[in-house]
């Protein structure tokens, strides 16, 4: 039996149940409303396991779940942008969200990552630390900053809420998951206009270390070829 | 002898042979306050140090290296002139298959000293080679006083020259603002729309016209800025000639002897590195002085500018292929200040990494 992780709930499970839906692969939420278990129907030798998206990165490399649905941005996040452990077999077309840096609105000076550098050396030199910029994606957000050779910055971490802590004075910027820019013009902010990290959306993503049973192996490849997706 | 035994064999030997020639043993502790290593590295040493975090003293970092605990226990409790050895374990993450060591030793040797510091250089350079005998390794050396001489010294704006010299130790974008400002790189359109944007209004205008006002940045921080870009864009590119020999001096590689005589014929034309070129100079001398061949001996002009530390004069690494660097040191004198609360003492240092020299004995 391979196993296969999927979000647990909101719009990323629906979308991600019609998406199988549509191929022929049935998978359903079943028991009492707050019990996460499901059913697979339709294909044989595959279970379903209902996880949080955050977490689906990680059974995948630890190997637990053979398959998995979770954001690229979770899994170049957690695993780095060339983890090993995972292939990539499909993007399916929904869970768009970008990952941006945005400053206040009111920085008539700052246009460009260049900008929020040259920004940053003089905001130390004022206020003498370094620029805070919140985001729950250090990884993903250090080495986009470092790649471009930016300097007297820090990150510090917001778990929720991001974008309101500009103006609750805990960060001067932030870099979080935007799908249409709403919450950060409410929030008198703006997206720097080189200021794309990562373009995520939901992926469907093999472990390269779980182990499979040449009877597993059948059920991977007739899940492929029900999905139609080539196996890596 | 298991390999790790050999290796700390190594290193005591080479430890030993450090306070032989008259160092301090020094200790330092394991667990520094990442704070400090934060603010002088910039968050990307979160991608090389390990992290961890203590109930009461907050963020702390796994040793990532001697230099700033030396130099602060120095600063703190030191007296004038001292030379320090020290032998421990430094951690350092390394990136997938690289195969590298993420915990290894590391024997150090750092020297305050304000009477002569190209002596000082030349006895570090010296004291290295001598321990690394035998072991066919080739030395490379450089002066990053000379790249920051010749940037103070160009014919343009203040702003410009500090936005030079805070990127010195960030190669590709220091090329990238050195490109701008010498007009070998057209202005980005982005920078072109910010300009069009900024001749709008006056910077209270157009900060008023944006919205709601948030964050800490104050609108005379902002409004600076804005003037200052606009001033920018009016500025000339710095000259051809002496933006020319500044890119000459990027990738000057040659025998030091020669690269002595090469400084010296661009000196008139680049007055302000004359200090800085007779500092090397009197380097020269005083490594000949303990027996290195300068006519020989590996210039770059750029080396040491990747490097963690903030070299700001001297530096010098020994290198075999297919290896990490065997051994790198090199000036350290603006560190010393930054970190002395407003005190500040020349210095100048390096490490051996024992189980490289060990690897290459053959004894692990």
């Amino acid at each position: 039996m391979i196993k296969i992780g999927v979000p647990s709930k909101g719009r990323l499970m629906q979308d991600c149940f019609d998406w199988f839906g549509t191929r022929g692969v049935t998978m359903r939420r079943v028991g009492a409303d707050r019990e996460y278990s499901g059913v697979i129907e339709g294909i044989d030798g595959v279970g379903l396991v209902l996880l949080s998206a955050g977490e689906i990165p990680r059974e995948l490399a630890a190997g637990r779940i053979h398959l998995g649905v979770t954001g690229s941005d979770l899994v170049h996040e957690q695993l780095g942008s060339q983890a090993p452990e995972v292939v990539e077999l499909a993007r399916l077309g929904f869970g768009q969200a970008d990952l941006i840096i945005a400053v206040p609105a009111v920085w008539i000076d700052v246009e460009t990552v260049d900008d929020l550098d040259a920004a940053a050396a003089g905001f130390r030199a004022a206020h003498g630390h370094r620029l805070r910029i919140a985001t729950k994606y250090h990884r993903l957000v250090r080495d986009f900053l470092q790649a471009q050779g930016v300097a007297d910055y820090q990150l510090v971490d917001s778990l929720g809420a991001t974008e309101g802590t500009v103006k609750n004075g805990t960060a001067e910027a932030i870099a979080d998951i935007t799908s249409s820019g709403e919450t950060l013009r409410a929030n008198h902010l703006r997206i720097l206009s080189d200021g794309l990290i990562h373009s995520s959306e939901a992926v469907l993503w093999q472990s390269r270390l779980a182990p499979l049973t040449p009877g597993d192996r059948e059920a991977v490849t007739r899940l492929a070829a029900a999905l139609g997706v080539a196996l890596a | 002898m298991t390999a790790k035994a050999a290796i700390r064999a190594e290193g005591e030997r080479l430890f030993a042979a450090l306070v032989a020639a008259g160092a301090v043993p020094v200790e330092t502790d394991l667990l520094q306050p990442a704070e400090t290593l934060l603010d002088l590295y910039g968050e990307d040493i979160r991608a090389r140090a390990y992290v961890t975090q203590d109930p009461v003293r907050g963020e702390m970092m796994l040793r990532p290296d001697f230099t700033v605990p030396v130099v602060q226990a120095h600063m703190a409790h030191g007296a004038e002139p001292a030379r320090y050895a020290y032998l421990g374990e430094v951690f350092r993450k390394q990136d997938r298959g690289s195969g590298r060591a993420s915990e290894y030793l590391q024997v150090g040797y750092e020297v305050f000293d304000r009477t002569a510091p190209e002596a000082a250089d030349a006895e570090v350079f010296a004291l290295f080679r001598d321990l690394l005998a035998g072991l066919s390794l080739r030395p490379v050396t450089g002066d990053i006083g000379i790249l920051m001489a010749a940037v103070r010294g160009l014919e343009t704006t203040d702003r410009r020259k500090a936005a030079l010299l805070r990127h010195i130790w960030r190669p590709q974008r220091f090329k990238a603002l050195l490109d701008r400002f010498a007009g070998r790189a057209a202005m980005p359109a982005a920078r072109a729309r910010l300009l069009e944007k900024l001749a709008l209004g006056t910077p209270a205008q157009l900060i008023d016209e944006a919205g709601s006002f948030v964050g800490l940045r104050s609108p005379a921080e902002i409004a600076e800025r804005a003037e200052a870009l606009v001033a920018d864009a009016a500025t000339l590119p710095i000259r051809a000639t002496e933006a020319a020999l500044l890119y000459d001096l990027l990738t000057l590689e040659a025998p030091a002897a020669a690269a002595l005589t090469h400084l010296r014929g661009i000196t008139p034309m680049l007055p302000a590195i004359a200090p800085a070129v007779d500092r090397f100079a009197a380097r020269l001398e005083a490594l000949a002085a303990r027996g290195v061949d300068v006519g020989a001996l590996a210039f770059e002009a750029s080396h040491g500018r990747t490097a963690l530390e903030y070299y700001d004069g001297f530096v010098f690494s020994f290198h075999v292929e297919d290896l990490p660097p065997v051994a790198s040191g090199g000036r350290y004198d603006a560190l010393t200040a930054v970190l002395g609360a407003g005190a500040f003492i020349p210095a100048v240092g390096g490490v051996i990494r024992p189980e490289l020299v060990a690897k290459l004995r053959g004894l692990a």
